[in-house]
């Protein structure tokens, strides 16, 4: 004879057995979203969901800083407006040198028949707020996937790269900052077109070059730019300066860190470039001997640092 | 108004209405989305108003409601999926396995238990994200929880107002 509680009674499944199937749900979706990245579409619509909740928790700094706007006192709004003149005035004038030599190197690139470099298309948003997470360098920016926005683009300051998109919602994303553990980028020392990989120091704020060896020509003060060979950020982006070398004889490699050039964890407005236009096509026998081999088929992984190759 | 909610001190309460739980947890999220200059040392809401109703109300928010928030946290934080759902699970749990013996306490009493907890739930969010491969961001994430216990009488205090009042003002009612 069973002996079940009368329906009025029933408190549905035990606290334990609720426990068990909420922690290895949970479980199962780190595993998912750590290893695989399958939670996308549920990451996309639940960033929906918060989304009205997001931009009213950012409404009082907006509005305090609107505020603070208004009172500003009209000669520091002349004083601000004459500093920016004269910088137009510089830029223009970079710019129109820039331009004519733009016209030259793509003239001497036919010439030599190689690939000319396309203009790259780019979309000016603004930084809403630091990511809240401490174990990461994160922020998020106010346009998405509807402005175009794709994983993957480098996003760069008036004075340099800042860092990558590594998630476009729908009217948000975020970018992962240089200064990342998880994030590299490919560089090259501008004196000697020594190249390298420059990888986040985490909380420093700073980067560190990996695996150059202890005799490798560097010094302090040398300026890094993008070096272009991952084919995700264009070449010649400023990216840091070299800040400190320490060459030590037990080890094979130099320790050096390095200053980013852009204000990676401070700033307003960012711009973020397009780097679908200049992607080398898939080299067509490396397919082949990738479906050649039997058996075992893996997805290619996405991965946030995967631009550094 | 008495602040202690020690047995002997308890007043009878209305019964808690849904829609002050789902306001409660709703007003959390909004304030754990403000933009922290340093987020290590805020104090994270929801899962102190998450402990505060698995301790008052463990039939009517539990853990769904806790893997739920976790979800959502997760994904307005841009973090890794299921991290903040796996540590406010364990925290509903924890919570409501000690909700009859927090309840016996005074609110400082209380606040130590619910440091406790916090501390407990912001440990599984680190060992996850360590495990995943994160860097270790120092021992001020420690802060946040602190904080949040501090919290704890006025969050308390402030939830239970709504039970507090009488349904209708009757001049002749002695209550």
């Amino acid at each position: 004879m069973e002996h079940s509680p009368p329906p009025f009674f029933n408190r549905g499944p035990a606290p334990l057995v609720r426990l068990a199937f909420f922690a290895s749900l949970s479980l199962a979706l780190l595993v998912l979203d750590a290893r695989f990245r399958y939670t996308e579409g549920l990451r996309g619509a639940l960033a929906l969901a918060v989304y009205p909740l997001q931009t009213l928790a950012t409404l009082p700094a907006a509005l305090g800083g609107r505020a603070a706007e208004y009172f500003s006192s009209q000669s520091q709004l002349r004083e601000e407006n004459a500093a920016l003149r004269a910088r137009l005035l510089a830029a223009s004038q970079a710019a129109q040198r820039y331009e004519a030599a733009q016209a030259e190197t793509g003239q001497l690139r036919r010439l030599i028949g190689a690939a000319e470099r396309l203009p790259l298309k780019s979309t000016a948003a603004e930084i809403l707020y630091n990511g809240r997470d401490p174990y990461s360098r994160k922020v998020v920016i106010d346009k998405g996937s509807q402005s175009g926005l794709r994983a993957g683009s480098p996003v760069v300051d008036e004075n340099g790269v800042i860092g990558q998109v590594t998630r476009a919602h729908a009217l948000t994303s975020e970018v992962t900052l240089l200064t990342d553990k998880e994030q590299a980028i490919p560089v090259q020392v501008v004196r000697n077109g020594l190249r390298a990989v420059a990888f986040g120091a985490g909380s420093s704020g700073m980067l560190e070059l990996r695996f150059m060896a202890a005799n490798a020509e560097i010094q302090n003060g040398d300026k890094l730019v993008t070096s272009g060979i991952d084919g995700t950020y264009p070449p010649g982006l400023p990216v840091a300066t070299v800040a400190r070398i320490e060459r030590d004889a037990a080890y094979a490699f130099a320790h050096i860190m390095c200053q980013p050039a852009a204000g990676v964890e401070s700033g307003g407005y960012v711009l973020v470039l397009d780097s679908e236009a200049k992607r080398l096509a898939y080299p067509e026998d490396a397919g082949q001997e990738r479906d050649k081999r039997p058996g075992k088929i893996r997805k290619p992984r996405r991965k946030d640092g995967d631009a550094a190759q | 108004m008495q602040l202690s909610d020690s047995p002997a001190a308890q007043r009878i309460l209305l019964p808690v209405r849904a829609s002050t739980v789902l306001g409660s947890l709703a007003f959390a999220l909004l304030v754990n989305f403000l933009p922290w200059k340093n987020v290590a040392l805020a104090p994270d809401l929801v899962a102190l108003v998450l402990v505060f109703w698995c301790v008052r109300e463990p039939r009517l928010v539990g853990l769904g409601a806790g893997w739920l928030l976790g979800l959502l946290m997760d994904v307005g934080n841009g973090v890794l999926m299921g991290q903040h759902a796996l540590a406010y699970s364990l925290l509903a749990f924890a919570s409501i396995t000690l909700s009859r013996r927090i309840l016996w306490f005074p609110l400082w009493g209380q606040a130590l238990h619910v440091a406790a907890l916090l501390l407990f739930a912001q440990g599984v969010a680190a060992l996850v994200r360590l495990a995943a491969g994160a860097e270790f961001p120092g021992w001020s994430i420690a802060v946040g929880p602190l904080v949040g216990a501090a919290l704890w009488p006025v969050v308390s205090v402030v939830l239970l107002l709504p039970q507090r009042m009488p349904v209708d003002v009757d001049e002749t009612r002695a209550i």
